[in-house]
């Protein structure tokens, strides 16, 4: 309630910013992969999920599967291969499925991801129950650090540290880099591109695995946080849609500004009226809406 | 009469006969086919015949259910309760379409997807704070009242004025669909530059169709309420918002009975689903996954296409058309109903 | 009861059918049914789902799969927590599949739906999921049981043992709807009423994401117990990041979760969850026999069972112990039947039935162990008081005509 000491008040604006970390990265992936392909991935959330799932399996359950019961697949290592097993099958159902649907109006890629999207939920729900799996941090990042006014778990200080430097590498990879240059050459004039010798069909394919890749990373980072559960990535992409739609689709930095901000809010919110906390995202985007069409960061189509 | 009609006639008398023969078809599925085909007609109108994709259906159902419901609870002992209550939640929905759509009508493709789905959030947020909506626990119970004297609480009654009322929503989307409004929204769906250089305001038409589509849509939620004596919500979930375009994917988007028969098809399932539990998620987005890449017509749409490449055999072998990259419009059905009506 | 025309021309069909059939005098066509309808597919399936169908399918088999000379059956479906799937079945399964009685009900909105149809369908419901007040007062029904525990004696159970041990200032980290401020509200009662102060209140959107907010809220307040009115995957993340903030984890503070099953435990782990007090109708190591009957399902599942899928045996066996005193299957005599019963089985202890549909038990006061007191998976609780059910349970309410009645 508004009583509140400038250290408490902080305190929630910092976990606000963890918050927002999780909305930039997964809202950036969302914005990679439809600037380039047009297509609302659906299947976000749950890509998001089966990286945490598979963090979970690397560290309790792969041993016992292959008769070692001492062979772990620790946190860092899950940091890699994850995301990179979830682009792979990422890439597996651009290349089977996704393509066929390019020369289609948006909607047919989005019901797509989407019954992909009930497929995987439903299937890792099936195989490992609903009620979740725990997921330790690692050791090192274990115990809480004093950061002046609080007193923060150094795995949530992690967190930050690596989404935004994650956040920031794919903004100079997009943005500033000969590859970027392409990759957006490719959403504005896909044939010129070929004509140049570039093969277009690859390239999307590869766009597609590396925002999926950013769904993976955050799903192992919010392994430790969240119970591991097949809904974990489902409640969280709703608010991400309403982030993406604020920022301006397509946009890479906006969305990642705008994940952050909307973090803060969510975070300030939860210290004025919590009820709200979930629902603030959406009235601010009607809000934005109707001053900014286009989305604060976006272009009109 | 058109052949759309004496099907549609057909469909109907075989529906009125339902009752007479319990053991073959059960009617109270009968009447849930017919509420969520109404649902989903009034989702394809937008879709299929404006172009537009919603993921705000469920907000409309939902709030014209708990607005007929509620008052149902209070007045439903009124002569005049149930036909008031009616009224009054197909405005409700008329109202919260024309919010919604006022806002999403900004913006257009995927983001006016998008924006309805964020804007129904709103409204599931609404209906789990206010107290007379019954939170999570719904409202049950609800009254079915009398219209003009008729006492609505046999099953048997009930059955025939769902009947009629369906038939009537029904008919008036087939009314819409074929006036020149309807022709207009069709030219919109499928080149909206060359709509607006004829002199329409295509925004406004959009508007229109938007919150004709949530009316109907809301003519569908009030009449379940009544049916099935309750409203809960997961009537305004998103969840039944992709359900409807389910439905209306898997009959046929852009054909008239298409919807009815993705209805019937999705309410079937889930009744089947149910005793096998388990993996109904799985079966869905299989589903899903099966009518986006392979059947993009619809089953109603499927059968229409084959008939009319019988008659056109064999001087084309009607290629597929050629869509234009990207900003395709979204019916790949080339209007159907032009074949079938004689 | 109102005249239906598909009811009576159903009633002959039916009736047609079961002459055919060698019938027992007393058993309406010949077999006595029961439903099991629930969630198999979605976020309530790991504490009902299948091992309810299981657990009442030991239940049937405990009778020798017969009453009254007439076979029992068993049905079960999933009503994906649709409250329209649950009416679409329920109307079907009393109108046409000759089902007597269905259990289960994990969300409020299906257990209310199925109650009405079963009402005018004169058929029995038994709610062994369902913890709604709302089934017990303003909704209530005479053909109704909520048999394994509701929202005021959760709450009221952990409040008073806790207050009992001198924790008297609360803090309610509460889900915003109707479940969690009902378990927020009578929690509060019984705080202030035993002389108890409630410091503050956290009401956060459902689901939940992350609860560190709240949780430091709860902890800055200072308040002896920080108590979760929420349940299930909120419940499991509230503990599990106030773990990781160090928060609960002294003897000046303590999280008590007011509904919980044993499946969050599992999922929490023990080295989350320790110490933590909680309030369960039943859990499967307390005696001879609920260990008996546990060790029965998990030959069967894998799994010990949630208290839910326990109470659904109980229910069963209840139900149709029941019906064999009564002579008949008719819903009203064997309700009537059942409200002269001391329920005593492996599950649920000293059980009466109210008029109200109540089921009046002994609850369990549990703490949660601590990962080196374990011995084994699922050996989870240190048993810390039995609470009378008079003492926990709800006063009748006026809200339910049924008992201004009486």
């Amino acid at each position: 309630m508004p009583d509140i000491s400038f250290q408490a008040l902080m305190a929630q604006l910092t976990i606000g910013l963890i918050g927002g970390c999780f909305y930039a990265m997964l809202s950036m992936g969302l914005a990679i992969i439809f600037g380039l392909l047009n297509i609302i991935n659906f299947t976000h959330g749950a890509q998001f999920m089966m990286a945490a799932f598979l963090a979970w399996i690397g560290l309790t359950q792969i041993g016992p599967w292959l008769g070692y019961p001492e062979f772990q697949v620790n946190f860092w290592a899950a940091l890699l291969i994850a995301p990179v097993l979830v682009a792979l099958f990422g890439m597996a159902i651009e290349r089977t499925l996704l393509r066929r649907l390019y020369h289609l109006d948006h909607l047919y890629g989005l019901l797509l991801t989407f019954g992909v999207a009930l497929v995987m939920e439903g299937g890792f729900r099936y195989a490992f129950g609903v009620s979740g799996q725990g997921y330790e941090p690692p050791e090192l990042l274990q115990g809480p650090v004093d950061i002046g006014f609080m007193l923060l778990p150094k795995y949530r200080l992690f967190v930050v540290a690596a989404s935004l430097v994650l956040c920031l590498a794919t903004w100079y990879l997009f943005e500033r880099t000969k590859l970027g240059a392409y990759l957006r050459a490719g959403t504005e004039n896909p044939r010129l591109l070929q004509a140049f010798g570039i093969n277009v069909p690859v390239m999307i394919t590869l766009t597609y695995g590396f925002g999926v890749a950013l769904a993976g990373i955050a799903g192992v980072l919010a392994a430790p946080i969240m119970q591991v559960t097949p809904l974990m990535g489902g409640n969280l992409l709703n608010i991400v849609f309403a982030v993406v739609v604020i920022g301006g689709l397509g946009s890479i930095l906006g969305s990642m500004v705008t994940g952050l901000a909307l973090g803060l809010i969510e975070g300030l919110t939860k210290v004025i009226y919590p009820e709200a906390s979930t629902v603030v995202v959406f009235v601010i985007m009607a809000g934005a809406l109707l001053l900014r069409p286009a989305g604060l960061f976006g272009r009109e189509v | 009469m058109s052949t759309t009609l004496r099907i549609f006639c057909l469909l109907a008398a075989a529906a009125a006969a339902v009752p007479f023969v319990p053991g073959l078809i059960y009617p109270v599925f009968v009447m849930k086919v017919m509420c969520y085909g109404l649902f989903a007609c009034a989702f394809n109108l937008l879709l299929g015949f404006t172009g537009l994709v919603s993921f705000s259906h469920a907000a409309f159902l939902g709030s014209a259910g708990y607005v007929t419901g509620a008052l149902m609870i209070r007045f439903g002992a009124h002569p005049l309760g149930m036909p008031a209550a009616f009224v009054l939640g197909v405005a409700a929905a008329v109202a919260v379409g024309f919010a919604i759509g006022g806002l999403a009508i900004r913006r257009r493709g995927i983001y006016f997807a998008m924006i309805t789905l964020a804007l129904s959030q709103i409204v599931y947020f609404l209906a789990v704070q206010f107290r007379w909506t019954g939170g999570e626990d719904g409202l049950q119970g609800i009254p079915r009242g009398s219209l003009f004297g008729l006492d609505l609480t046999s099953d048997t009654t009930m059955y025939y004025v769902t009947l009629a009322l369906f038939a009537a929503g029904f008919l008036f989307v087939y009314r819409v669909v074929h006036s020149p409004f309807g022709q207009i929204l069709q030219a919109v769906r499928d080149n909206e530059a060359r709509a607006t250089s004829l002199g329409y305001d295509t925004d406004r038409f959009k508007l229109l169709a938007f919150v004709l589509s949530a009316g109907v849509a809301g003519y569908a939620g009030a009449l379940k309420a009544l049916v099935f004596q309750l409203v809960s919500l997961n009537d305004v979930s998103l969840h039944t918002s992709t359900e409807v375009v389910l439905m209306t994917l898997l009959g046929g988007v852009g054909t008239i009975f298409g919807p009815l028969l993705g209805a019937a098809l999705v309410v079937g399932l889930q009744n089947y689903l149910a005793t096998i539990g388990d993996l109904v998620t799985v079966v869905i987005g299989l589903i899903f996954i099966v009518c986006v890449s392979f059947f993009r017509r619809g089953v109603v749409g499927e059968v229409l296409h084959l008939v009319r490449r019988r008659a056109e055999r064999p001087s084309e072998a009607a290629p597929e058309r050629a869509e234009p990259a990207h900003r395709a419009p979204i019916p790949t059905v080339p209007a159907p109903e032009k074949a079938v009506q004689a | 009861m109102r005249a239906r025309l598909i009811g009576n021309a159903l009633g002959l069909a039916l009736s047609a059918l079961a002459v055919t059939a060698p019938r027992a005098a007393e058993v309406s066509d010949g077999v006595v049914k029961v439903g099991i309808l629930n969630d198999l597919s979605g976020i309530y399936s790991d504490f009902t789902g299948r091992g309810s169908a299981v657990a009442a399918q030991i239940a049937i088999d405990e009778m020798g799969g017969k009453v009254l000379g007439s076979p029992v059956e068993l049905v079960a479906a999933d009503h994906q927590n649709k409250p329209d799937i649950a009416a679409n079945l329920a109307r079907e399964w009393f109108d046409q599949g000759r089902v007597d009685m269905i259990a289960d009900f994990p969300t409020s909105s299906t257990a209310l739906a199925v109650m009405e149809i079963a009402k005018q369908k004169n058929r029995v419901t038994m709610l062994s999921a369902g913890v709604a007040m709302a089934a017990i007062n303003e909704k209530c029904s005479a053909l109704n049981a909520q048999w394994m525990v509701n929202t005021y004696a959760l709450a009221a159970g952990t409040a008073k043992a806790l207050l009992k041990a001198g924790k008297k200032s609360w803090y309610f980290v509460t889900a915003d709807y109707t479940f969690g401020h009902s378990l927020e509200k009578d929690a509060s009662a019984v705080v202030e009423a035993e002389g108890g102060k409630v410091l503050g209140v956290s009401r956060h959107p459902f689901p939940g994401g992350d609860f560190s907010s709240f949780m430091l809220k709860a902890q800055a307040s200072g308040a002896q117990v920080i108590a979760l009115a929420n349940a299930g995957s909120d419940t499991v993340n509230a503990v599990k990041q106030a773990a990781e903030y160090g928060i609960g984890r002294s003897e000046k503070q303590v999280i008590a979760p007011l509904l919980t099953y044993i499946t969050d435990v599992k999922s929490l782990g023990l080295a989350k969850a320790q110490d933590m007090y909680l309030t369960e109708a039943f859990y499967w190591d307390y005696d001879e026999r609920s260990r008996a009957f546990a060790e029965t399902y998990f030959a069967k599942m894998k799994r010990m069972p949630s208290a839910s899928q326990a109470a659904v045996y109980s229910a069963v066996l209840s139900y149709l112990k029941a019906i064999q005193a009564a002579g008949t299957d008719e819903a009203g005599a064997v309700m009537a039947k059942l409200r002269t019963m001391t329920i005593d089985d492996a599950v649920i202890r000293n059980g009466r039935l109210r008029a109200d549909g109540a089921l009046v038990h002994d609850l369990l006061l549990l703490q949660v162990k601590k990962p080196a007191e374990s011995k084994r998976d699922w050996d989870f609780y240190n048993v810390r008081a039995v609470l009378k059910g008079e003492d926990v349970f709800p006063k009748p309410s006026d809200a339910c005509p049924l008992n201004a009645k009486g």
